[in-house]
């Protein structure tokens, strides 16, 4: 088995099946239907991408697991999501800026894996792409009419910014099997994506009036399966069903 | 989000065909409403372009007036050029 591509398979997958989860949280609680639906369509596009990962990653580890034995039937330290995506919705804001982040960071680094030799990712990524682009223009025009709102939408926004700025290190954290696979070409270093991202969202930031915090979080560890305390509660939620009635179909 | 407009939307389903009316949306903005519109009423394929237009800025007729202005078209079957027989060639235009 190609452990390495496995695992950056499924740090992939695992980034857009629980942040697609989370999003479903909004579904009937957005404050309007229209970006209820919005909302809900961004999960959609995260769940799709995450299938295929998944699917792709299971192929690769050869034991006959399939996108949902991936999904359903693993525990909290053996997902490989980064810590960003499994934070909870908060405030509007917050989810703003959680998915200002991380469609940024995504939308880059799916550009990049469509150019890469492995031709099963490569497809994957090039679909992926396109849908991540409109995630971070989704995300852009409401983090500046939030900036750039009332006296509360800043202030959400700026405490908002400065919540999940602690994740970002996490997020572009390359480890040592992401490491072995971008050695071999396959995916680019997340570390050489980060002055893009930086530039990107501190331009989209300017617009709202706002900026990025300057602290320096040295915090990692979903890679490698060390999560904050909310993704178990994510997966009880998202895995009851299947873990209760594993021969369950449609 | 009470104090947002609201915003007619119109789909274009193919290339050739009008954009028809399709719903309205709610957004603070014309770039917004476009983005609503999208995520609203081309989730399934429905459209290959949108066009959004401000609710009150659509002059619309009355229908307390609906006597005045329709009615006398009904009187007027003369007008439905239907009383000519077509070669079957052009039948179908």
């Amino acid at each position: 088995m190609d452990h390495s591509l496995f695992r950056a398979l499924t740090q992939l997958g695992d980034d857009s099946l629980i942040l697609g989860q989370r999003l479903c949280e909004w579904c009937g609680h957005a404050p309007t239907i229209e970006v209820d639906l919005g909302l809900s369509n961004l999960a959609l596009d995260l769940i799709g991408q995450a299938t295929l990962l998944l699917d792709y990653a299971g192929e690769v580890e050869g034991g006959g697991r399939d996108a949902d034995a991936l999904a359903f039937h693993r525990n909290a330290e053996q997902f490989a999501n980064c810590l960003l995506a499994e934070q909870p919705n908060g405030d509007f804001a917050r989810t703003v800026v959680r998915h200002l982040f991380f469609a940024t960071y995504a939308s880059a680094l799916y550009e990049a894996l469509a150019a890469s030799p492995d031709a099963r990712l490569a497809e994957i990524a090039a679909k992926a792409v396109k849908e991540l682009r409109y995630h971070a223009d989704f995300a852009a025009d409401w983090a500046e009419r939030l900036g750039d709102g009332t006296e509360e939408s800043r202030a959400r926004m700026a405490e908002a910014l400065d919540w999940h700025w602690r994740f970002v290190n996490d997020l572009f954290h390359d480890d040592r099997d992401w490491a072995a696979c971008a050695a071999r070409g396959l995916v680019p270093l997340r570390q050489s994506l980060r002055y893009g991202f930086e530039r990107d969202v501190s331009a989209i930031l300017e617009r709202a009036g706002l900026a990025l915090p300057r602290k320096v979080w040295p915090i990692v560890g979903g890679r490698s399966g060390q999560h904050s305390e909310h993704l178990s509660v994510l997966l009880a939620t998202m895995q009851v069903l299947p873990r209760a009635h594993p021969e369950a179909v449609w | 989000m009470y104090d947002w407009p609201l915003w007619e939307v119109f789909i274009r389903a193919r290339g050739g065909l009008d954009h028809r009316h399709a719903g309205s949306v709610h957004a603070p903005d014309a770039h917004m409403a476009l983005r609503h519109a999208r995520d609203t009423y081309t989730r399934r394929l429905e459209g290959v372009s949108i066009w959004v237009v401000r609710s009150s800025d659509i002059v619309a007729s009355d229908p307390a007036q609906d006597g005045a202005m329709f009615e006398p078209a009904a009187s007027k079957i003369y007008r439905h050029p239907t009383f000519y027989v077509l070669p079957e060639a052009v039948d179908h235009m």
